[in-house]
């Protein structure tokens, strides 16, 4: 499977298939022949992180940013919240926590032992998100990490990094862009980039405004 | 083990200094660490065991710490008010 690699995907032929999809191959027969999971429940939970992207966890940022109520049970029970939105998080083993950027802190998500990511909701993560550099970079120096996505954080502002290394999955909501109180929820999402989720960026600033 | 909890928000603890076989999801860079429990994330089946074809039981509480970042990484150069925060099991944490 392409999405094991890192840095360059091949494009693979069905009459040579990659090291990593012979592999995969071999696991998912494995584990129908051991009654493990059915053909069916690997296509299903294939389909979901495939149906979904960082549109969908952009809805769910916006509609915290317009709606008070919401954005409270977000934070105090994300998995019961984005259902609300139709977003059934299927695994039952790992927990969605929503952390919220404020003008006093910013929160920063890395997985330094793997590459967990709320795929759940915003489908797969990018590969930058699964290299060495940024794995290892992101806790050491967070602010020079931010810094080459273009986001210059104040001193005075605390950076928490999270680093999520067992069963939570960390969804950054980020700030709503300043001058943005005309906008509707609808434009709003489109303003939230899948970088600001993970917390490497903010949000983009709508052009009407940034042009002012 | 039990499915209680024993350390609160606000408590300090110190992350344990061990290296065992198997799938273990405490990073090096916070053992030996002193760091403040942030919150108790809930009630999960042990990875330790999961990982290796067991039944994770019984499930271990998990907790998220944070550290300063100044604690963690010699010559950090962010402000001291930076903090890294880790998901920890609580077999991995001692009163500190």
């Amino acid at each position: 499977m392409s999405d094991v690699q890192e840095g360059h995907e091949h494009p693979e032929d069905s009459a040579e298939l990659s090291y990593y999809a012979q592999r995969a191959q071999a696991i998912e027969a494995l584990l129908e022949e051991k009654g493990l999971c059915t053909p069916e429940e690997v296509q299903q939970a294939v389909n979901t992180v495939e149906s979904r992207s960082p549109a969908d966890g952009a809805r769910v940022v916006a509609r915290a940013w317009v709606d008070p109520g919401f954005k409270q049970r977000l934070l105090a029970d994300p998995r019961s919240a984005v259902e609300e939105m139709g977003y059934i998080l299927p695994d039952a083993n790992t927990q969605l926590a929503v952390l919220e950027n404020t003008e006093d802190v910013h929160y920063l998500v890395v997985c330094t032992l793997c590459s967990c990511y709320p795929r759940n909701l915003l489908g797969r993560p990018p590969d930058w998100y699964k290299s060495l550099a940024y794995r290892s970079r992101a806790v050491i120096d967070p602010r020079g990490v931010m810094a080459e996505f273009g986001l210059e954080l104040p001193g005075e502002m605390e950076v928490r990094v999270m680093d999520s290394t067992a069963d939570m999955r960390y969804l950054v909501l980020p700030r709503r862009p300043a001058g943005t109180e005309g906008l509707s929820e609808e434009a709003l999402a489109r303003l939230v980039n899948r970088d600001s989720m993970i917390g490497v960026t903010d949000p983009f600033i709508p052009q009407a405004v940034a042009s002012a | 083990m039990s499915d209680s909890a024993i350390y609160q928000p606000g408590d300090t603890v110190r992350v344990r200094v061990d290296s065992p076989p198997g799938h273990y999801r405490t990073p090096d860079y916070v053992k030996g660490k002193t760091g403040r429990v942030v919150a108790l994330c809930g009630v999960f089946r042990n990875p330790e065991s999961l990982g290796h074809g067991g039944s994770g039981l019984p499930a271990k509480p998990l907790y998220t710490v944070e550290f300063p970042q100044a604690d963690v990484w010699d010559g950090y150069t962010g402000p001291e008010s930076d903090k890294v925060l880790v998901d920890v099991y609580e077999h991995w944490l001692d009163p500190a």
